[in-house]
């Protein structure tokens, strides 16, 4: 199956014809819900490129995406786990391919609180690959998508982000990092025309929570994906999926100091 | 919690592992004890379950990997259920060849139950139309097996209830629709004979034929049922009309009370559903769903015999074997512990490249029960020796209670096929019905 072009064919002429239409652009593309984020689009004839560590997933997954339509997939096999190193990855990746139309930056792990509390090496590599490498990449995009002046730009942050809980207050805050990065480049790409979406999933169903119970508040990612795109549509800053967490979070953060430290979750 | 089958019998696991990817299952070797791939769980006994061992969850493995839209070949991921499937391949202007009642079954589990359908007369089961499949085998080696390539271990896995190791993928060859639509008909059968003579006149011009069989009539009224059969429709928009028919759900929250089914109301309800048609004959256009997946229509509907959970006996009874087949029924009929389902149809003459496979030409009737313990092992035993005695068999993906004996006599080839069974996977079927006494 010839079923993945090499980024340095898109130079090509008789490429160019494939590089046409919506430009999607995932980063972590190998997350559960990115994979449904992006069947939508691939079924619109969109073209595509997808980051994410091991190349036989993204394999796999431009499979998938060629075989419900998507115009060309092109895969950087590449681990997302540094500052500057997923700056200047993306701004390589932006100059062969240009600049997309709608990127999701959906790389991030979860970490055990207790374990990560007690291994600086595992706290620094949570760190790396939940907000070093997304505020790379966020600035590397940042400065292509502002030329052209349109574009969404969406970012996986969690509820967790909203209040550091004593459970998993490490995941979380590299959440609220995310949180305020983007809230802040929202605010200044404003006249730009570029959005940025601040994405704020509950738990869902993928193989970041394999290890949990999957309960009925546990949401699919089918739902959460579409839930995201219908976001992006609307041009929505902040978007709680499933919506209910909206609610949620609205009271845990405004539980009053006292009574929050006491409850153990 | 452990996992449960359809019938809601527990599994033992010790562990459980997602599969989401391929490559999930190149090392083995840190796996808990023996394996077995679950798909969604639909086989009601306890084929799809594994006592100190690790259960591979496989529905999430679902990617598609290739479609010729010429030819209607479609390769996917083992875990892709028929519900994706068709989601995909019915705008498209494909069917699958074969389905079994319920579309939320993975292409693995279909292969590993060597499913049929409605139109077995017509197409054989699934392993009629697998080209190829995918195998990754414990020792690391990852297997293309076809009829051309690794044909023994092929045949073996069609139907080999996923102990030749674990599925990843497999091609498998659409058949081409038209219309989104079935043409369906309903005729009312007053008895057995009334069956066969309805059946012999559809076997030619339908695509699917099946017979509701209302086991609680007795005496005069005994084998009275509904046969309906049915062809795909021509004309129309399939996209536009595919896309109308988007189902809604009601699903059953909690577990009746045990007391919802007994004999009074299981009459009842067979009475009225025979009588609802008051018409001989009924043709009605249908929308996929209610004619292939009435059932589905309802969610975990299997929760209506309560936490007891239900016993499907799913049998065979060869062609020339019809006084059996009637005895068969009144046997039921006689027991008072009949149910809303009694499924009656025939299998046609083609073979299953499968080892294992279930179907072999006549008569298959499949019957829920409610599971009241001592009595029900005691009924399917009785029941037991009728298939026996005609030379048919019984249904693994359905069975929680046949004996060793009966198994190894009814499949004498299960010898040959351990063969290909790999030494790391193993289910609570597979020990229960190859292990003496």
């Amino acid at each position: 199956m010839d079923s993945q072009s090499k980024i340095d064919k898109t130079s090509d002429d008789k490429n160019k014809d494939k590089r046409q239409g919506h430009h999607v652009m995932i980063f972590g593309a190998s997350s559960g819900i990115a994979l449904e984020f992006a069947r939508p689009f691939a079924a619109k004839k969109a073209h595509f490129t997808l980051v994410a560590r091991d190349e036989d997933k993204l394999k796999d997954i431009s499979a998938d995406l060629y075989t419900r339509g998507a115009r060309d997939v092109s895969i950087v096999a590449y681990s997302l786990d540094s500052l500057e190193g997923s700056y200047e990855a993306t701004r390589a990746i932006i100059k062969q391919t240009d600049a997309p139309d709608t990127a999701l930056i959906a790389q991030g792990i979860l970490g055990d609180n207790e374990e990560l509390l007690h291994s600086p090496k595992k706290m620094e590599q949570m760190l790396q690959i939940n907000v070093m490498s997304p505020v790379g990449i966020m600035m590397a995009l940042e400065e292509s998508m502002v030329v052209r002046g349109k574009g969404t730009i969406a970012v996986f942050s969690s509820v967790a982000g909203d209040r550091g809980r004593a459970s998993n207050f490490a995941y979380g805050s590299s959440k609220a990092l995310i949180t305020a990065f983007t809230s802040g480049m929202r605010a200044r790409l404003t006249k730009s025309g570029v959005n940025v979406l601040t994405i704020k999933p509950g738990m869902v169903a993928t193989a970041m929570t394999d290890h949990l119970p999957r309960s009925p508040l546990m949401a699919n990612p089918k739902a959460v994906a579409n839930d995201i795109i219908k976001a992006i549509t609307k041009h929505e800053a902040v978007v709680y999926t499933p919506s209910f967490w909206r609610f949620i979070m609205f009271i845990i953060s405004h539980l009053p100091e006292g009574i929050f430290r006491r409850l153990k979750f | 919690m452990p996992t449960e089958s359809w019938g809601r019998i527990k599994g033992q696991e010790r562990d459980s592992k997602f599969i989401h990817w391929r490559s999930d299952a190149n090392d083995m070797s840190h796996w808990k004890g023996p394996v077995l791939a679950h798909g969604l769980g639909r086989s009601y006994g306890d084929s799809c379950l594994i006592k100190d061992g690790t259960l591979l969850k496989m529905s999430e493995l679902n990617k598609l990997r290739h479609f010729d839209p010429e030819t209607g070949r479609l390769s996917c991921e083992a875990g892709l259920s028929i519900a994706d499937l068709l989601t995909f391949a019915i705008p498209r202007g494909w069917f699958i060849p074969v389905t079994p009642g319920t579309k939320f079954v993975t292409m693995g589990g279909a292969i590993a139950n060597d499913i049929h359908g409605k139109n077995h007369h017509r197409r054989g089961t699934i392993g009629n139309h697998i080209t190829e499949l995918e195998l990754m085998r414990s020792n690391g080696e990852r297997l293309r097996c076809s009829l051309t390539e690794e044909e023994a271990l092929f045949r073996a896995t069609i139907g080999g209830l996923g102990l030749t190791g674990l599925i990843l993928s497999c091609t498998l060859q659409l058949i081409p629709i038209e219309s989104a639509w079935i043409d369906a008909e309903m005729i009312k059968t007053k008895g057995l004979s009334d069956f066969f003579e309805v059946d012999r006149k559809s076997d030619k011009d339908f695509e699917y034929t099946v017979s509701w069989i209302d086991c609680m009539a007795q005496g005069e009224h005994g084998g009275r049922g509904i046969f309906i059969r049915g062809n795909h429709a021509v004309g129309g928009n399939i996209k536009k009309d595919y896309a109308k028919q988007k189902g809604f759900k009601v699903s059953v929250p909690f577990d009746a009370p045990g007391f919802t089914l007994n004999k009074l109301s299981i009459k009842a309800f067979n009475t009225a559903y025979y009588n609802k048609q008051f018409a001989q004959m009924k043709a009605t256009k249908q929308a996929f769903d209610p004619f292939f997946y009435p059932l589905d229509a309802v969610g975990n509907w299997n929760r209506i015999y309560g936490s007891a959970g239900l016993l499907q006996y799913q049998c065979i009874i060869p062609k020339d074997r019809i006084e059996d087949l009637k005895q068969l029924f009144d046997v039921i009929a006689k027991s008072g512990q009949g149910s809303f389902l009694g499924v009656l149809k025939r299998f046609g003459n083609i073979a299953s490249p499968g080892m294992m496979s279930f179907p072999v030409e006549g008569y298959t009737v499949s019957l829920d029960f409610k599971n009241i313990g001592k009595k029900s092992s005691e009924l399917f035993h009785e029941l037991d020796r009728i298939v026996m005695r005609a030379g048919g068999r019984l249904y693994p993906a359905k069975d929680y209670l046949m004996s060793p004996e009966t198994f190894q006599l009814s499949y004498p080839q299960w010898t040959e096929f351990a063969r290909y069974v790999d030494p790391l996977f193993e289910s609570m079927f597979w020990k229960r019905v190859t292990t003496r006494g």
